[in-house]
């Protein structure tokens, strides 16, 4: 028994527990960094997996960044996708089995750097796929450079003066941008900091995937997420750091919520 | 029928779950053909227009990842913008077919015919150590076999298949034999062939499936390595492909793929009409190269020509395979210029001093 798993069992004991560990959840220990919001996210989508039955008809795409190893925790059938090529390689696998559920999952700079133009124009056809996005502002994998979505005055290791708008634009919010778009049946910004922002960024995930049932077009679920090795912050000041810095650039709760009707208006009558 | 359009009825006809593009001169006809046949009716082939060359073969690797039969087709600069996702997918070691049909290059180069990506197609063109196996088709009736052929070896070695045409096939209209339509594999059939391995979803008799290319450790990797080196070399044990013309007692032998082969059958007539014993060896298989039957010959004639549209690329394994053995020359044009017969006779002359 390892020094880690020893440490942990420690911890985890019976009358300690709130929630069972999801089926789906194998029992590798992650790699992430203590405070990072992938866990949870994980455990929500394969919880939603678990809840709605659908393991068997699910595929996930992971992406490159801190996420590339998502295969590795949940006992699904998965595509490992180039740097950005997420929703592209969700689009070829949907399109060839349509009555599968797929999902991509992806940060910020993989969904909203290199790849936005997959991103756009998955969303713009209105693939029926769900899109999860971790959006903590900085590069984690590659050791806390800037993102798209870095703050203005944010210390990043290539702004080590903080995010410049001069000299490096702003703040992306795609979010905002993919939700004008008529294809995103269902777009929304999550958190995960608290046990309320656990219950409802699950029920966000669910939702999404329930509508990749309904053919109606893109779920594009965000979640505000914290990197405390990249912000340099420890887990409890790093959300606390999200709260007050994220949030406000950032806002949580529903973008679009449309359905059908926003592509109707596009659609060839007759 | 025009090569081009070929490749979408050949796509069709052999059970192509899908192809995924994106429009380039001088092979657009591919995918506008394959739209006003809308085989989603009838076969239920997918067909998708991306939004670029980058997200067309990352959707390829998605749908091959499922164990379907899909494909992709572009000319020399959209084949650049694709070599990543091909890195990947041999990698991965994902069966799919992939037509460049050529322009002439660098940059945005030219739109007339060329054969200057024969480097890229045959000595990997994306990053890492990778082989594609890469057809040369040399008339239209070859742009159908070989998406037939395509398919059949993508999948026989789980490995991406080049279809290395040129411009001047891509747009020559040629009549051509059809095979009859086949179905599409049934999810039983998917589960046959590539049931170890394809993202169908996972059942709770089998463990989960990961298409991906990525290793951390170092023996692992370096294991993954050599199991695609063994790949490679069974390939050039087992699959080299060419068609030797008039070599039997030649002096002189050419050696010519693609549009460029076509040339050669001509200069071999007028050469053999001027009394000079020509013969031409046209790789089809340009990876795996026919280095066996070239080195054969080397200690039988008095020089190779290499007759290509580029710089001088495929002498190089010409001269590989000759070893030192005899002269090696080459000729060729560029810019997409395609030389006449007597010019590359002419050539033949000059270089060998006739």
């Amino acid at each position: 028994m390892s020094v880690l798993t020893e440490r942990i069992n420690e911890i985890i004991k019976p009358e300690n527990l709130v929630y069972a560990k999801s089926p789906l959840l194998n029992d590798d220990a992650m790699h992430y960094c203590p405070g990072c919001s992938h866990g949870v996210v994980h455990r929500l989508i394969a919880e939603v997996i678990e809840e709605m039955g659908i393991q068997e008809q699910t595929i996930g795409v992971s992406p490159v960044g801190c996420a590339v190893f998502a295969y590795n925790y949940i006992d699904i059938d998965w595509a490992e996708a180039a740097h950005g090529r997420a929703p592209a390689v969700a689009t070829g696998i949907k399109r060839v089995m349509p009555e599968k559920y797929v999902f991509s999952y992806q940060g910020d700079g993989d969904l909203a750097a290199i790849g936005t133009a997959e991103t756009l124009h998955a969303i713009n056809r209105g693939e029926n796929i769900v899109m999860i996005f971790i959006n903590n502002a900085i590069y984690g994998m590659t050791g806390g450079q800037m993102a798209p979505t870095t703050l203005i005055g944010q210390i990043t290791a290539t702004t080590p003066n903080g995010r410049n708008a001069d000299l490096n634009g702003y703040p992306l919010k795609i979010t905002e941008l993919i939700a004008q778009l008529p294809g995103a049946a269902y777009v929304t910004r999550q958190s995960v900091q608290t046990p309320a922002a656990v219950r409802k960024a699950k029920k966000a995930i669910r939702k999404a995937f329930e509508i990749q049932a309904k053919k109606i077009g893109t779920s594009f679920v965000e979640v505000v997420s914290t990197c405390s090795s990249g912000w340099k912050l420890t887990p409890v000041a790093s959300n606390k750091w999200m709260e007050e810095n994220m949030f406000p650039q950032y806002p949580l709760g529903d973008l679009k919520d449309s359905g059908r009707a926003d592509a109707d208006l596009y659609r060839i009558k007759g | 029928m025009k090569g081009n359009e070929v490749i979408a009825e050949a796509a069709i006809r052999c059970g192509c779950d899908g192809y995924f593009g994106y429009p380039i001169t001088p092979q657009s006809e591919v995918m506008e053909t394959l739209m006003t046949l809308r085989p989603w009716e009838d076969s239920g082939m997918v067909v998708l227009q991306a939004e670029s060359e980058i997200a067309s073969i990352h959707m390829v690797y998605g749908a091959a990842g499922a164990g379907k039969r899909v494909m992709t087709s572009s000319s020399s600069p959209g084949i650049s913008l694709m070599a990543e996702g091909i890195s990947y997918m041999a990698g991965a070691e994902l069966p799919c077919v992939i037509v460049n049909v050529q322009r002439g290059g660098p940059g945005l180069g030219t739109i007339q015919p060329s054969q200057a990506d024969y480097n890229q197609a045959t000595k990997g063109g994306g990053h890492g150590d990778y082989s594609l196996f890469v057809l040369a088709p040399a008339s239209v009736q070859e742009m159908h076999d070989f998406v037939v052929l395509g398919f059949e070896m993508a999948f026989k070695y789980r490995n991406p298949v080049m279809i290395l045409a040129d411009g001047v096939i891509g747009q020559l209209m040629e009549k051509v034999e059809l095979i009859d339509q086949r179905p599409r594999w049934t999810n039983e059939q998917i589960e046959e062939i590539s049931g170890d391995w394809a993202t169908t979803g996972k059942r709770s008799n089998r463990q989960k499936h990961v298409i991906t290319s990525l290793e951390m450790d170092s023996n692992t990797m370096e294991q993954n390595n050599l199991r695609l080196q063994a790949k490679y070399n069974r390939m050039k044990d087992e699959e080299v492909r060419y068609e030797s013309i008039e070599c039997e007692d030649a002096d002189y032998i050419m050696v010519a793929f693609g549009s460029a082969a076509r040339i050669c059958q001509k200069t071999v007539q007028i050469a053999r009409r001027k009394g000079v014993k020509v013969g031409l060896i046209r790789p089809i298989t340009l990876f795996p190269f026919p280095e066996k039957i070239i080195a054969e010959y080397a200690t039988k004639v008095k020089g190779f020509l290499s007759v290509e549209f580029n710089a001088g690329q495929m002498v190089n394994d010409i001269r590989l395979a000759v070893n030192g053995k005899t002269q090696v020359e080459y000729f060729g044009r560029m810019g997409g210029i395609v030389p006449t017969p007597d010019e590359v006779e002419l050539a033949l002359e000059q270089r060998f001093n006739n």
